[in-house]
């Protein structure tokens, strides 16, 4: 197989500004303090705008240029230096990262213009456009980076950001500890990373992309063992940082930050950098059929596993987040299939970025109308009095369902197909697998749309819903031209597939389906229509209650607890560590403080007997000297004779 | 005369200086038995330099002297000013210095 990045021949100085504009934003923002507070979102909105434009003159360049000669690299220094251990501070563009670098920036600039308005009464607003701005920077170091530990840098920084977002509203215990939470499971997916990256230099000697994929195109290297470890650890990295099982359960209460940190972060950017770490990993994968499976697996639990929380929350920010996690175990799922299923990974993960990050800025509209409220249940009948909110969310709405021909159709519809085409009976699993998914989405989802937008008005009272300010409508208005758009021109003709194919899938063949795709487009969309069809029954015949119903099966029960995913990270992680501090604890205090303090007590007690010898009296000091001498005096007699 | 009853003398002499300073308590006689031991010590030197046919022990005798005198000036000057603050050269009555 080819180095993947033999491919980048060309160079452009202009890379590292795609980088540099927004971190530069950042340092001013917070090294400025307050005296750029009156004009710090605006510098902030711009320079992410900057590298937006920035990115699109490099596709435009890209475009000019032939298929294999797309990738750009830029050196910009000698990072370390060590023996045979090389590494260079340089970065990477090729059809890969072009298209995070346009989601990244493109979605990053919206949300930039969103949060004016948004965080207009917050008296941090400065605070935020810098952590905003830092995350831009971050994220975009991550696809930039051409070696893994490049990458690593921007990984970590994505998870700084994550964790200093999140806990925006620190003053709020449980906004903090939300972000210890995400910071915690973020930590456990980087040591799977760092481990990765020390297994890719143990054996192949080199940390780059283009240093791994020649080392793992070897014939010798071929299924062995290290591959597997080296895919199973980048599994576990992608798990941290894209809320996939098993480390999921930061992502729910990562709804603490503020909206558009839900839309920007955990929706369109951060969460998709465990999809981009192992479809940029692809040449480790394609040679590592067991982690593959483990990806596939992984997946295909988080999609359910999601999609199943999603149907019982009642918070409209955690129900969206909970059908994130589960459209990131989609993208996961075609990643994890190989050549075949990464670039509708990319593909899914672009329409999500739009369609995802419109729903949410549309629930951060109805939160911004409705006092921030979040509960669903206090929601109801708002289409009349947002609109504009109404029909963006909708168009979300029917993007992430996958109805045709909105987004959402195109991508999902393609990872079913390439699932179903896995071949035997895993396909077939996989593939009902995401099938149901699909269903349930299509209940949860619907569930969201009815409870917040239609039925009766069931608000508290003093609550006057009422349409957000231009600057919020606008962006949410471009999200869902994408949710619109964006499924057809990347799926029509392949175009995705054909531009992403030198750098991912390189010569390979697409096997004949084995079941039709039109088969599995009408199974996708029966399965939309079963789900829709319950949740009308359910929540549209039938009043929704305001308070919330008690005498609810287990699995609802389940659901609303997160399926116990935190009770389960309590019983099995926490309280063993607990309990091993406990015993840890009384060790020390009985043994070891015994030991310490029973020889002071020893030497203590000793003390105070011997020193009544001491008793101030002349005569017996003098007895004790005279003894003294008597003594001395008789052993050199004895020594004498 | 034998050389060696200056000996018993000496032993005497210190021994007499030993149980007066483990018995009395008057500050002055205690004093005063720690000058006879001083002496008891000096005789032994000189007798047994007389022995030895040699001054070694004459001289150290006269160093004894000479650091016997320094001691009685301050040991004298510390029981003066004792005395004048607490009326009393009684040594049991100065034991604050204890455990």
């Amino acid at each position: 197989m080819d180095s993947a990045h033999a491919l980048a021949a060309g160079s452009s100085s202009l890379l590292v500004w795609l980088i540099a504009l927004p971190a530069l934003g950042a340092a001013i923002l917070l090294l400025g303090g307050r005296r750029t507070d009156k004009w710090g979102h605006l510098l902030a909105t711009g320079l992410s705008g900057a590298a937006f434009v920035v990115g699109i003159v490099e596709l435009i360049k890209m475009l000019g240029r032939s298929g294999d000669k797309r990738g750009v690299s830029q050196i910009l220094f000698t990072w370390i230096n060590v023996g045979n251990f090389h590494v260079e501070a340089g970065l990477l563009l090729d059809q890969l990262s072009i298209c995070f670098v346009l989601l990244i920036t493109g979605v990053g600039t919206l949300i930039h213009i969103y949060s004016i308005t948004y965080m207009e009464h917050d008296l941090d607003r400065r605070r935020f456009f810098a952590y905003l701005n830092f995350f831009i920077a971050a994220m975009l170091l991550l696809v930039l980076g051409n070696s893994y530990l490049n990458l690593y840098v921007g990984w970590e920084g994505v998870g700084l950001a994550s964790y200093l977002l999140i806990g925006f509203w620190n003053q709020k215990p449980v906004y903090a500890t939300a972000a210890k939470k995400a910071f915690v499971a973020n930590r456990i997916g980087d040591f799977g990373l760092s481990i990765a990256i020390m297994i890719s230099f143990a054996t192949f000697g080199s940390v780059s992309f283009d240093g791994v994929a020649a080392g793992a195109g070897k014939v010798s290297n071929l299924h062995n063992g290290a591959l597997t470890a080296l895919g199973a650890m980048l599994l576990l990295a992608a798990a941290g940082k894209s809320a996939q099982f098993p480390l999921q359960s930061w992502l729910g209460d990562a709804m603490a930050g503020p909206t558009p940190v839900s839309a920007l972060i955990h929706a369109a950017t951060m969460v998709t950098a465990g999809v981009y770490l192992i479809v940029r990993s692809n040449f480790i994968f394609d040679h590592a059929p067991t982690a593959r499976l483990l990806v596939v697996i992984v997946g295909v639990i988080t999609l359910l596993f999601g999609a199943i929380i999603g149907t019982a929350k009642d918070d409209i920010k955690k129900a969206l987040a909970a059908s994130t996690m589960s459209q990131i175990g989609y993208m996961i799922l075609a990643a994890g299939l190989g050549p075949a299923g990464y670039a509708f990974a990319i593909m899914h993960l672009l329409t999500h970025g739009f369609f995802k990050a419109g729903m949410f800025l549309g629930a951060g509209s109805v939160m911004h109308g409705m006092n921030d409220e979040v509960d669903m249940r206090k929601y109801g009948g708002l289409r009349k009095f947002m609109p504009v909110t109404f029909v963006t969310f909708g168009i979300g709405y029917l993007a992430i369902i996958g109805v045709p021909p909105f987004a959402g159709f195109f991508s999902k519809d393609k990872i079913i197909e390439v699932a179903f085409n896995a071949g035997g009976a895993r396909g077939i699993i996989i593939g009902s697998a995401a099938l149901l998914g699909a269903a349930i989405t299509a209940f949860y989802m619907t569930r969201i749309m009815v409870m917040t937008f239609f039925g009766k008005a069931r608000w508290s009272e003093g609550t006057h819903p009422h349409e957000s300010g231009k600057l919020m409508l606008l962006p949410m208005a471009i999200l869902a031209i994408g949710s619109v758009g964006a499924g057809a021109l990347l799926a029509i003709g392949s175009s995705l597939q054909n531009w992403l194919e030198p750098v991912v899938s390189r010569g390979f063949i697409e096997p004949a389906p084995r079941i039709s795709p039109l088969v599995v487009s009408a199974l996708a969309i029966a399965a939309v229509a079963i789900g829709v069809a319950m949740a009308y029954v359910k929540y549209v015949r039938a009043p929704i209650p305001e308070s919330v119903p008690t005498n609810v099966s287990v699995f609802t029960r389940a659901a609303r607890r997160d399926l116990y995913q935190d009770a389960f990270n309590e019983i099995v992680f926490m309280l063993p560590g607990q309990y091993l501090t406990r015993a840890l604890v009384f060790v020390d205090r009985v043994f070891i403080d015994g030991a310490v303090n029973g020889l002071g007590a020893l030497f203590g007690g000793a003390s105070v007997r011997v020193r009544r010898i001491q008793t101030g009296y002349v005569r017996t000091y003098a007895m004790f000297i005279l003894g003294g001498a008597a003594i001395v005096v008789a052993a050199m007699l004895a020594a004498r004779l | 005369m034998n050389p060696s009853n200056y000996l018993f003398v000496s032993a005497l002499l210190f021994t007499i200086g030993a149980l007066g300073v483990l018995t009395r308590r008057n500050s002055i006689v205690i004093f005063m038995c720690i000058e006879l031991m001083l002496n008891a010590a000096n005789l032994s030197f000189v007798t047994f330099a007389r022995i030895q046919g040699n001054l070694d022990g004459q001289v150290i005798a006269f160093f004894t002297m000479v650091v016997a005198a320094c001691e009685v000036v301050i040991g004298l000057a510390i029981i003066v000013s004792i005395y004048r603050s607490r009326r009393s050269a009684s040594v049991d009555d100065v034991n604050l210095l204890k455990f």
